[in-house]
């Protein structure tokens, strides 16, 4: 089913004759013939199924900061931004403050969106209003909302305590619809919408604009904090899309909740040939770098080559080579 | 200084700990452990001992609670589960032990890794602090920054992972680590017969993880069970579930899982339900988080035991380093608390609902 998802804009792209945007999708696929000479299972259609669901919260995660990183920002708050947003949202579910199952669950999600929303705003307001690096602004962020989760939890983790509720919400990670898994779908609807603001609206032309160079930009009449700022609201969005899935999956929220995932978002980003400095965007691509890096991991647990002590440089040592092979058929 | 001994009151509540453990260490018997957890009831126990003495040395007429004291207690930040329970349970034997003794200054300090502990260690030492309690990130790193600590004369206990140079802590406070491994490992042989399939996740490649790995290999030696899979889980319930998630997908038949801590159980749990596996018969998991020991006591055949490994051991180890200096309680040495097994029948002692860990 992962076949089908990478398989399709791959051909499309194709028509384009631009071998850059395919890159990503030959890394994949060479990731694939690798994975089941590994291993037999790595083909079974579970283990794949597994991959590509749990992709899903980096994956969503990625497609915000390619509107960032395509602007010319960066936002490391990300990883934090989602315990924050998983603490909050449960905190409140847990008051039961709605009659009803469904209703519940409804109006939870709709607080983590909003929660998300203004967290990107936030960061987006402080980075172009304050004038200060993203780097800087979302690293201090990056603390404060690990700080105000870790406050929220008392140091121990922030768990959903109706079972009951738990079991209503636990299908939106665990169910499918015809033997899609539900957060597959969640990855390809984020994906068609970032694509289409992206590539098909002013919105999505000025993004790419600022990203390229500022000063152009604003001499062209955008306004240049206004798309910035956008980027970084699209980004708490997304972040909070990322938590809807995220907390059916174990119902809790713990220290550990998005630890690192804001690197995990960059290097996504990156591989899927979105260019750190700006300018430049590519969604699928940052759909398909989610599902390498989920992939690297999954085919080193199946092999039994590598010592679990060596794991990481392995996991480091296929990103650089994914990289490798991309820049390689760009030249061409 | 030498009314206790007057009294005699010095040697009662902690008759057991000090050198004699340690000697007894050395000889390679098990040592003395009376209460696995210092839970609330036998720390209210303690506490009562300890009011008692208090009460004593008023009686003598000098005001040695009155003595200034600076304690300085040193531990990483709550980036998982158990850590997330040592600071709760610094926090509130802080307020607990400044409010018995008046003259008592606890700075209670949290750094996210081994460097920044070396700095606020040395932070710390700056401000003029006569004891420290420190749980340091990591034994190698930290032995040094903490040797210069005792250098300045301070008292120096160590909770948790021993240091490199064992000869720097006054006092050494620790839960056991082989004995997890092993308690978990002969848990599993029993109940599999002794032979079987099974997955180990491991925690990150630190000392206590070695010890409990060595602790399981013994604890299963003799037996036919194989272990299939070692994988490292990171004390993380999201990268437990993602190795569970993959151990599932490679081997078709697993007898048990043993994930020696209970935050990474809470993953494999949902693993395994996800997958739908009928094969597997039953998790070990270990620490004592709530939840798990909840599901000991309710019957649950996916849990059916938990390995003692208690965050208060912490709270443990503030309380004797204030004792040292207010009551003149002999307790240099060792205290190690038991690795428990939580079965259904004593699940209720070990079970804090308020805790958030």
């Amino acid at each position: 089913m992962s076949n089908t998802t990478a398989a399709q804009p791959a051909k499309r792209s194709l028509g384009d004759i631009d071998l850059r945007a395919v890159a990503p999708f030959v890394a994949l696929a060479v990731l694939f013939v690798f994975g089941a000479m590994v291993n037999p299972n790595f083909l079974g259609l579970d283990n794949l199924t597994n991959v590509v669901t749990r992709s899903a919260f980096i994956a969503i995660i990625a497609i915000g900061a390619t509107f960032v990183i395509s602007a010319g920002g960066l936002d490391l708050s990300v990883g934090s931004m989602a315990a924050f947003v998983a603490g909050t949202m449960i905190l409140f579910l847990n008051t039961g403050a709605v009659a009803g199952d469904s209703g519940m669950i409804a109006a939870a999600m709709c607080l983590a969106l909003a929660t998300g929303a203004l967290c990107g705003l936030a960061n987006g307001l402080i980075t172009t209003l304050g004038r200060i690096e993203p780097f800087i602004v979302t690293l201090g962020t990056m603390g404060i909302f690990r700080a105000l989760t870790i406050y929220l939890a008392e140091g121990g983790s922030i768990a959903m305590k109706s079972q009951e509720l738990r079991a209503a919400y636990r299908p939106i990670y665990f169910g499918n619809v015809l033997g899609v898994p539900i957060p597959v779908i969640v990855i390809l609807v984020v994906a068609i919408l970032g694509a289409f603001i992206l590539y098909r609206t002013r919105f999505g032309r000025h993004v790419m604009a600022v990203g390229s160079n500022e000063e152009v930009a604003r001499y062209s009449g955008i306004s240049v904090n206004r798309v910035r700022t956008l980027t970084y609201v699209i980004q708490g969005i997304c972040v909070a899309i990322a938590v809807l899935v995220y907390v059916p999956r174990l119902g809790a929220a713990t220290p550990t909740t998005g630890l690192l995932w804001e690197l995990q978002a960059i290097t996504a980003v990156v591989i899927g040939g979105t260019a750190l400095r700006g300018g430049v965007g590519r969604i699928w691509g940052t759909i398909c770098g989610a599902l390498i890096l989920e992939l690297v991991g999954n085919i080193m647990v199946l092999s039994d080559m590598v010592s679990e002590y060596l794991i990481g440089a392995v996991q480091g040592a296929i990103i650089i080579i994914a990289m490798l092979i991309q820049r390689s058929l760009g030249r061409r | 200084m030498k009314r206790f001994s007057d009294t005699g009151a010095g040697i009662v509540p902690y008759g057991h700990t000090g050198t004699v453990v340690e000697e007894r260490r050395r000889k390679g018997r098990p040592p003395f452990v009376r209460e696995a957890f210092l839970g609330r009831e036998n720390m209210k126990n303690i506490l009562m001992g300890l009011a008692a003495l208090a009460l004593a040395s008023a009686a003598t007429g000098v005001q040695a609670q009155d003595r200034q004291v600076n304690m300085a207690v040193s531990i990483p930040a709550a980036d998982h589960g158990w850590t997330g329970g040592v600071v709760y349970h610094a926090e509130r034997a802080k307020k607990t032990l400044e409010a018995r003794y008046p003259g008592l200054k606890i700075t209670v300090k949290t750094s996210p890794d081994g460097a920044s502990q070396a700095n606020a260690l040395e932070d710390l030492t700056a401000q003029g602090i006569d004891a420290l309690v420190t749980l340091p990130h990591n034994s190698d790193e930290l032995t040094d920054p903490i040797r210069q600590v005792k250098e300045k004369g301070i008292f120096v206990t160590v909770v948790d992972r021993a240091l490199s140079d064992q000869t720097i802590q006054d006092l050494y406070v620790a839960g056991n680590n082989p004995e997890l491994g092993r308690v978990a490992g002969e848990y599993i042989k029993k109940e599999l017969g002794g032979k079987g399939d099974v997955v180990v996740i491991r925690g990150l490649p630190i000392v206590i993880d070695e010890e409990r790995q060595k602790g399981f290999d013994e604890g299963i030696k003799g037996s036919d069970i194989k272990v299939l899979d070692r994988q490292f889980g990171n004390w993380s319930r999201d990268d437990a579930f993602k190795v569970m998630q993959d151990y599932l997908a490679k081997y078709k038949k697993i007898d048990a899982v043993w994930c020696q801590d209970d935050d990474m159980a809470v993953g494999v749990l949902e693993a395994i339900q996800q997958a739908d596996r009928k094969d597997i018969k039953f998790v070990v998991g270990g620490a004592g988080m709530k939840e798990m020991i909840k599901r000991v006591a309710d019957g649950d055949t996916m849990i059916p035991v938990d390995v003692l490994y208690p965050p208060a051991m912490i709270a443990t180890a503030m309380e004797l380093t204030a004792s040292n200096f207010y009551d003149q309680i002999p307790i240099r040495g060792s205290y190690i608390l038991d690795a428990t097994l939580v079965t259904k029948e004593n699940a209720k002692e070990f079970y804090f609902p308020d805790s958030p860990f």
